[in-house]
């Protein structure tokens, strides 16, 4: 279907674009890890803190690193005023939007791919487990679902880099409430059916904001 | 081919165009001349389907702009004052790319076609932003034509261009207006305004002050009718003090 | 225009007249509460305040939508307008919240006993974002534009922020719990009245500020047409 290869070469170009330089990816992880490590000398860890505090450490790690990964993917396009490339070319507004919130997922998903096994090895902790890499997931989709929306908006703004955040954190708090809660719970060793509410929560931020986004994307991209 | 009917656009109060009124006939080469805040990029970018009017009738190869602008995408090729194309990837890849976006039928010969027509086939396996000016320029016109459209819109496409490289876009630009497509050109260039086209209009402070096809229009006569319609600015400023 | 000021007058001498009787039945008419004493008082203002800073989100909300579909500058400046008092009432949410919360659990800002407290300032930051968002965005077609759009997304966020600092603190889902205080009749009509006292408030406001907008909308588009007949700026 032609939607969805326009959809597929989108993300394809991103991913080209990228590989070429990796500069986007090196500076997203160079940033978690600092913020991990800066983390580290506030609150003083110790080993009993640890479990404790590594739940919203990671998760406000995964925010930060998603928000500079969501202004550069969309900066860009601003270069070159590509995005106008992107619009003058006859196909719906949605294969923009579905294509740039892959791209974002794939990018940051990357990153946080990266960030966990050094996490659990500077904290000592197992995060490599199935069900935290499904919440990461959904947390990721719910960040980058409404992420890549604002981000338009964002980066018309005349304080871009501020302006992100700004929108989006009081947006995604509940992502980062609940998937906090998960990954505490999964640590703490609580069964996956006293956290089910929880998943179903983000489950149910995703859709609803993949569905409000894509249909509202068309309002913030008209001319 | 192009109608424009009363055409506004206003930002809250501020006017950009006023009752704006134009046509060009399929296989025109129109150009639009005039002062620098008169309104051509918004013109352009409203035949383009990139701004929306605020009020007024525009159509393009009989769709109406307002109700089809979907449609109408197909048949517009756009040259604005930035390329467009993605500095990363290679001239190659980036024609690729829209080719693949415009539902280009066999993409890689077109690729391979339209590289040969603006002389980049050796620089092919280049990134973008290695290109100079004057080869930006031709990237984007193959990218603009790339799904062979029927309207072609340039936008002050001589800017910062040296005299080879205007040469060779000239030629160029004489090489692809062709009988089945119309072109619509701005600028300030007086000169390169008179050259290649059939249509001259002056847009100023958001109207047409003047258009003709008289094809005896020599540089002189419209130098004199631009500055009659544009001088009024001074005129009044001096007034004013 | 007559018909116009005729409303104005009337919600005027409507809000005013119910504003001051709510003062007299919230100070004079209520019992004092048998375990806070008179600090409980200040709970039919906090309520009250809060009730109106949802629902000028939700009013913003409507004409968000409405702006997106008709693009009508007037329903911009009805959102704005909401949103102008909304972020009013909330603040004075939070702080009548807080030292409620002072006087119930002796803290400040009882993060654990009070989700709702949090949940109201989520949406003071969701109404600051708002205001952000229109001071930094530049063209008033695109402004309008983008804050319609983000008012819904915030909306839309509204009832995901509620329910995960409802569930942050306890095992189980908890959707609705019971009001921890007992009212006694003439306490609740006070806060029945009370709410509706401020609801009118809002409107009240919320006419005056929009025709505020439309004049000052107006007053632009002469001064440019003015610009325009002398001559001078496009």
């Amino acid at each position: 279907m032609s939607y969805i290869s326009k959809v597929l070469a989108l993300v394809w170009k991103d991913v080209l674009s990228e590989l070429r330089t990796r500069e986007m990816l090196s500076s997203m992880l160079v940033f978690a890890l600092l913020v991990i490590v800066i983390f580290n000398f506030s609150f003083d860890l110790r080993v009993d803190n640890v479990a404790q505090v590594a739940p919203g450490i990671l998760w406000v790690t995964f925010a930060f690193a998603s928000t500079l990964e969501l202004t550069r993917s969309l900066a860009m396009e601003m270069e070159n005023d590509c995005l106008d490339g992107l619009f003058l070319a006859p196909m719906d507004r949605g294969v923009i939007y579905l294509g740039k919130m892959l791209g974002n997922l794939i990018f940051i998903t990357a990153v946080e791919a990266l960030v966990l096994p050094t996490f659990s090895v500077l904290f000592n902790l197992n995060l490599i487990r199935l069900p935290l890499l499904l919440t990461i997931l959904l947390g990721t989709i719910g960040f980058a679902a409404v992420g890549t929306l604002l981000s338009v908006i964002a980066v018309n703004s005349r304080a871009r880099e501020v302006m992100l955040p700004v929108l989006l954190f009081p947006i995604i708090l509940p992502v980062v409430i609940a998937a906090a809660k998960v990954t505490a719970g999964i640590l703490d060793g609580v069964s996956l059916a006293e956290l089910a509410h929880w998943l179903r929560f983000l489950v149910a931020f995703d859709i609803i904001f993949l569905v409000v986004s894509y249909l509202t994307f068309d309002f913030v991209v008209e001319g | 081919m192009i109608q424009v009917q009363g055409l506004v656009k206003s930002y809250g109060y501020t006017y950009a165009l006023r009752n704006v009124d134009l046509e060009a006939r399929q296989g025109q080469f129109l150009t639009v001349v005039g002062p620098n805040g008169a309104g051509k990029t918004t013109l352009l970018r409203i035949l383009a389907t990139l701004l929306k009017p605020t009020g007024g009738l525009v159509r393009i190869n009989g769709l109406d702009l307002a109700s089809r602008s979907a449609d109408i995408r197909r048949h517009i090729g756009f040259v604005s004052h930035q390329s467009l194309t993605y500095p990363k990837l290679t001239i190659e890849e980036n024609l690729t790319f829209y080719g693949k976006l415009y539902d280009v039928p066999a993409v890689e010969e077109r690729v391979e076609t339209l590289l040969h027509l603006v002389g980049l086939t050796a620089r092919r396996h280049d990134p973008a932003r290695t290109l100079s000016r004057g080869m930006q320029q031709r990237l984007s016109i193959a990218r603009a034509i790339i799904h062979q459209p029927s309207l072609l819109l340039l936008d002050e496409p001589y800017t910062g261009l040296d005299q080879q490289a205007a040469e060779m876009l000239r030629q160029l630009l004489q090489t692809i207006t062709t009988e089945a497509r119309t072109v619509v050109m701005t600028t300030h260039d007086l000169q390169r305004a008179l050259d290649l086209c059939d249509k001259v209009a002056i847009l100023a402070k958001g109207q047409i002050a003047y258009q003709t096809e008289d094809p005896s229009l020599t540089l002189e006569g419209l130098r004199q009718a631009y500055w009659h319609h544009t001088g009024g600015a001074s005129a009044r400023g001096q007034a004013k003090a | 225009m007559v018909q116009d000021s005729r409303i104005a007058a009337l919600l005027n001498w409507l809000s005013g007249l119910s504003m001051i009787a709510a003062l007299y039945l919230v100070f004079l008419y209520a019992p004092t509460e048998a375990t806070m004493g008179d600090v409980q008082r200040i709970f039919y203002f906090h309520v009250s305040s809060a009730w109106v800073g949802f629902f000028a989100f939700f009013v913003t909300l409507i004409a968000g939508i409405a702006h997106l579909r008709a693009g009508s500058r007037d329903s911009d400046v009805v959102a704005l307008s909401s949103v102008e008092i909304g972020i009013t009432f909330t603040a004075m949410a939070v702080i009548t919240g807080s030292i409620w919360a002072k006087a119930t659990w002796n803290a400040w800002w009882p993060w654990q006993q009070e989700p709702r407290l949090v949940l109201i300032t989520i949406l003071l930051l969701l109404y600051l974002a708002y205001l952000m968002l229109r001071a930094f965005i530049e063209g008033e077609e695109r402004k309008a534009r983008f804050a319609a759009v983000y008012g819904i997304v915030a909306f839309a966020s509204v009832p995901f922020t509620f329910m995960s600092v409802r569930w942050w603190q306890s095992l189980h889902p908890v959707i609705f719990e019971r009001e921890g205080m007992n009212l006694s009749p003439a306490m609740l009509t006070t806060f029945l009245f009370c709410l509706v006292a401020f609801t009118l408030l809002y409107f009240t406001l919320l006419l005056h500020r929009s025709r505020l907008g439309r004049l000052a909308d107006e007053a632009e588009g002469l001064k440019e047409e003015l610009r325009f007949r002398e001559g001078g700026s496009v």
